[in-house]
């Protein structure tokens, strides 16, 4: 791979060029006495060993991401990574010990209550892993009930509600309590809630970690499908790399709380940062992650039967180049052919290896 | 201490041991001099008269000047009470009468049958037949038995008393979750102080600033029916899950609509445990206060009693029972209803229609047929001659047997115990509790110390204000009995955590137990045993058991299935199992219930005293009696010092025995010895 523009999958060329939703500058979240005090005496980042010493504990180091509108920004990490710590720091459930929090550009940190509570109204939405619904309420009061917080009439508040409800396929059981419904439903509610009140930026704290397998993966495609329709910005956390490939533009993987690499699926899969990185993305069946694009070689054959988009994964155009027999042209979103995809390449990548350039 | 040393070498450990025993021996040395020779400290044996401090008599100009000077808010306070007593008083017991003299207007009270019969319905709305079927018998017992205007008395106190209760602790018990601060110093100090002063001692001054009547009496039931409310509620907020409440901020509601609207009906469940609670103390204290003026069915027995007439007692005391279980059954039932299901609305309303309706007409009913409006003395029933009768061939048959039951246990139990703890210098006592609370506490914690110094402060303050020897009465008084009802209580714990069906019948009779007011134990013991210690123990016994058991079961219950399973499977007889595996793992769990029995044996003192006994209960009672605010004050202030300092070292000793089976984490700094 010589030129780094061509590996550019699409998906990630189109997300990084739209506008910044939210935006993390430093952010720190260290538990203990006097921490903030501890972090503002320095000019450069303390060590983990300098941390330990002042006898503090640091969920969250020195974060910096930028999340573009409409992308599904999964942080990944195992527990006590301190995902959820950075999730509630960008939506200011906890306060950050040091660093800012840019919400279209305005200091998140910096506003008051009445100002955080009018966002949090109208901007944000949140997605729990233990669904968090409220016992006393039906299906119907959940969803409405950040509408009602809001004083918004009881029409257009139960109307707006069951559009949602709807949405997310519960149709029918709007007057059902949340011990009524199963796992999975409950989550839709959870899901419908969050959406009553069209927020722009939407976190989901591990959503589906309390679930089966099976429902899992139903509720992935589920939320695939939403995302398709509503184009919100997500952050998502997850523990599940699967589940983070399979949903994700972009990932950051945690570890002992900070980000140590943040990229596509795909370029975790081919240029993991570290050997951390790498353990998690050996099992990834590759020919789903990566795509033409970073397969292809340099185009050598001046004529080609057929061509492939490079943005699609390999599994996807597997059977055109074996079945062809012949390496077929990779063309750009406007047609240019920008290398070629041989069988052998194709093969190596099914069968998991490196591919040999 | 084995389980909690087994980190440290053998030597190291044996020399530890010995050094607590040289203590423990030396303290020993000190007592032997001090009484034999007496002149050599006589202070240090008998606390000096001049150097007690008139506690009692400051509390009771205090008293007087509070009440000369605030009158104004005492009488505003009442008389907002009066009125909605006076309501259901009117409702429930007595009628209405509007105008005056011959042209007066009198309306009748609610039919007694009306009211049966809007119990059994709210019993079935509430529970299902069952709960039902529990109502209805309760309410006709009292009905039939000719103790319905004394139970509506009580009951209309109960209606009012219950809803000031309940709101008064939700209050604190929020203020108590918002600040943490203001809860450790000064919401659970004085929740310790109320649930462990008894009822008796602020009664008095109640009654001085409002008077001698129901209204006091009312006011006594309200503090000593709050905290469970206020524990309940801080701990129901608490248990919150956290994301439940993260969701609040997100939904973006302000502080209030997060309170109202998300974490008090999430936490309602817990909530309505702790309403359960007030509603049963409440009428253990309603019962106990209708001796100050209020009436209903306490009053009944006391009379009952003074006069001798054990059939009108017990009868009484069945209504009593009556009452508390079908309060507590109701009550417990709406507490474990889940959310409503869509058509309870519905429901809800159809039955409140009908039982509207039925009272309405059986109350216009009574102005037509008098027997609909209260029952006449010839349709009820009694019993209270059976029972007479049945003492009285008991007392002929067995009174030896008895009477030489009774004379044992002064003799070779009670008595020297007595003299025990009243011949020992006080100061050796004292020193003994410091001790107790440094090894329980641990000598090289901070908490050990401040234990041990608590427990001296606390102990030697009756010394202080010169009531030692009363005091003694009440620690020998109540150790034994609390010593006994563990020896019962323990054992069939231990039955009933082993066995499903044992289990079964416990809970039932520790039910039952629990929701009996203090004041019922005394009758079947005095009827057998008359008045004095004897008597006043075995009651204490049976009030005090129910903990004791329950704890101990659960306890037995609660060591993880796997490591029963463990322990079968390495091949331990059922007996190896007992004393290897569950009881030391429920020794934690054990030691609470023991902590609650005592308390509940100290609560129950001031009730003892009815029967003759001669302890801080007495001088409480005396003090009633008396209207003396200070000497009643400090009364209870000594109980509830005796109660705080075996609440804490009973703690500590549960503490230690869990930290060193590493059930909770050893705090920091803590030497693990």
């Amino acid at each position: 791979m010589t030129e780094t523009v061509t590996r550019m999958p699409v998906t990630e060329r189109l997300m990084t060029d739209r506008p910044v939703k939210l935006s993390c500058r430093n952010v720190w979240k260290v538990f203990g006495r006097e921490a903030e005090r501890f972090l503002q005496n320095r000019s450069t980042p303390p060590s983990a060993d300098q941390i330990a010493d002042a006898g503090l504990l640091a969920a969250v180091r020195d974060v910096s991401l930028d999340i573009h509108d409409g992308e599904i920004f999964i942080v990944m990490g195992l527990s006590g990574s301190g995902k959820s710590t950075l999730l509630r720091c960008l939506s200011r459930l906890i306060e950050p010990s040091a660093g800012s929090i840019l919400l279209d550009g305005d200091d998140l940190l910096k506003a008051d209550e009445t100002r955080l509570i009018d966002i949090r109204r109208h901007k944000m939405g949140m997605v729990f892993q233990n669904f968090a619904l409220l016992p006393h309420l039906t299906v119907l009061e959940n969803v409405a009930f950040p509408l009602s917080v809001q004083n918004v009439g009881k029409a257009e508040r139960l109307q707006r509600a069951m559009e949602v409800i709807d949405l997310v396929g519960l149709k029918g059981r709007e007057q059902s309590y949340p011990r009524q419904l199963s796992g999975g439903q409950q989550q839709r509610v959870g899901i419908a809630r969050s959406l009553a009140v069209n927020p722009e930026l939407w976190f989901l704290d591990e959503p589906f970690s309390a679930l089966d397998p099976l429902i899992r993966r139903e509720m992935q495609s589920e939320l695939l499908r939403l995302q398709n329709v509503l184009k919100k910005t997500m952050v998502f956390v997850t523990h599940d790399f699967d589940e983070a490939i399979r949903l994700a533009d972009r990932i950051a993987i945690m570890k002992d709380g900070a980000v140590i690499q943040t990229g596509t699926p795909e370029e975790l899969v081919t240029h993991p940062a570290t050997e951390y990185v790498a353990e998690f993305t050996r099992d990834v069946q590759r020919a789903k992650v990566v795509s033409a694009a970073s397969a292809m070689r340099p185009r050598s054959a001046g004529h080609f039967d057929s061509a492939v988009a490079a943005d699609l994964k390999i599994q996807a155009v597997a059977a055109q180049v074996i079945g062809g027999g012949k390496p077929v042209a990779v063309t750009a979103a406007d047609g240019s052919v920008i290398g070629e995809l041989t069988p052998d390449a194709v093969l190596a990548t099914l069968i998991g290896r490196e591919a040999q350039r | 201490m084995a389980v909690l040393d087994q980190t440290a070498p053998a030597s190291a450990l044996r020399w530890r041991n010995w050094r607590w025993s040289l203590a423990w021996i030396a303290l020993l040395l000190v007592a032997i001099a001090l009484i034999s020779l007496p002149s050599l400290a006589p202070w240090a044996i008998d606390y000096p008269k001049q150097w007690i401090i008139p506690l009692a008599a400051e509390l009771k100009a205090l008293m007087k000047w509070v009440v000369k000077n605030f009158s104004i808010v005492t009488r505003a306070i009442a008389s907002m009470l009066q009125l909605p007593l006076d309501l259901a008083l009117g409702l429930l017991a007595k009628g209405f009468t509007i105008g005056n003299g011959a042209e007066a207007l009198h309306l009748p009270r609610l039919s007694w049958l009306g009211l049966v019969v809007a119990f059994t319905l709210l019993g079935r709305l509430l529970g299902g037949g069952r709960i039902a079927l529990i109502a209805c018998i309760c309410f006709s017992y009292i009905a039939l038995f000719g103790q319905w205007d004394s139970a509506m008395l009580t009951l209309a106190s109960i209606a009012i008393c219950v809803p000031f209760a309940v709101l008064l602790g939700l209050g604190f018990g929020i203020l108590a979750y918002h600040s943490p601060k203001f809860d450790t110093y000064a919401i659970r100090p004085m929740l310790d102080l109320m649930q462990t002063v008894p009822a008796f001692a602020y009664l008095v001054p109640v009654l001085l600033l409002f008077g001698f009547g129901p209204v006091s009496a009312m006011i006594a039931t309200i503090i000593f029916a709050m905290p469970p409310m206020v524990r309940a509620t801080a701990l129901a907020l608490r248990q919150v899950p956290e994301d439940i409440q993260d969701f609040a901020s997100m939904a973006g509601c302000t502080r209030r609509q997060r309170l109202w609207r998300v974490m008090i009906p999430t936490a309602r469940p817990l909530l309505m445990v702790g309403v359960n609670q007030v509603i049963m103390m409440t009428l253990n204290m309603v019962i106990i206060a209708s001796m100050i003026g209020a009436g209903g069915l306490g009053y009944d027995v006391l009379l009952a009693l003074r006069s001798l007439d054990i059939g009108r007692a017990l009868e009484a005391g069945l209504a009593i029972v009556a009452l508390a279980i079908a309060l507590d059954r109701l009550s417990q039932a709406a507490a474990d209803q889940g959310p409503l299901d869509p058509t309870a609305p519905a429901r809800r309303h159809r039955y409140a229609l009908v039982a509207l309706a039925v009272l309405i007409v059986t109350t216009l009913g009574g102005l037509v047929w008098p027997w609909l409006a209260s029952l006449p003395k010839d349709m009820t029933l009694t019993t209270g001659p059976i029972w007479s009768e049945m003492i009285a061939w008991i007392n002929v048959n067995f009174f030896d047997a008895i009477d030489a039951t009774r004379t044992w246990l002064l003799l070779h139990l009670l008595n020297p115990v007595k003299q025990f703890l009243l011949k020992t210098p006080w100061i050796v006592l004292v020193a003994a509790l410091g001790l107790l609370g440094l090894y329980l506490g641990g000598i090289r914690r901070k908490q050990g110390w401040h234990l041990a110094i608590l427990a001296m402060l606390l102990f030697a303050f009756s010394a202080v204000v010169g009531l030692w020897e009363k005091a003694m009465i009440t620690v020998y008084l109540c150790g034994i009995s609390a010593i006994f009802a563990c020896l019962i209580g323990i054992p069939l714990g231990v039955l009933g955590g082993r066995r499903a069906l044992a289990n079964r019948i416990l809970g039932i009779v520790v039910d039952t137990l629990q929701t009996l007011p203090s004041f019922v134990y005394l009758i079947p013991v005095v009827m057998l045993f008359r008045v004095g210690d004897v008597t006043a123990m075995i009651a204490i016994v049976f009030f005090a058991v129910a903990p004791a058991i329950r704890y101990t079961s659960h306890g037995i219950r609660q060591v993880p299935a796997h490591l029963t399973e463990a322990a079968t499977a390495m091949g331990c007889t059922r007996r190896q199992l007992l004393w290897r595996v569950q009881l030391p793992l429920a020794l934690p769990e054990i030691l609470l219930g023991i902590n609650q029995t005592i308390l509940l044996a100290l609560s129950m003192l001031v009730i003892t005293a009815l029967v003759g006994t001669r302890d801080l209960g007495q001088e409480v009672y005396i003090a009633l009696t008396k209207a003396d605010p200070g000497r009643g004050i400090v009364a209870g202030l000594a109980i509830a010092f005796i109660g705080i300092t075996a609440d804490r070292l009973m703690s500590a000793w549960a503490r230690r025995l869990r930290q060193g089976m590493g059930l909770a984490a050893a705090e920091t700094g803590a030497a693990n010895h």
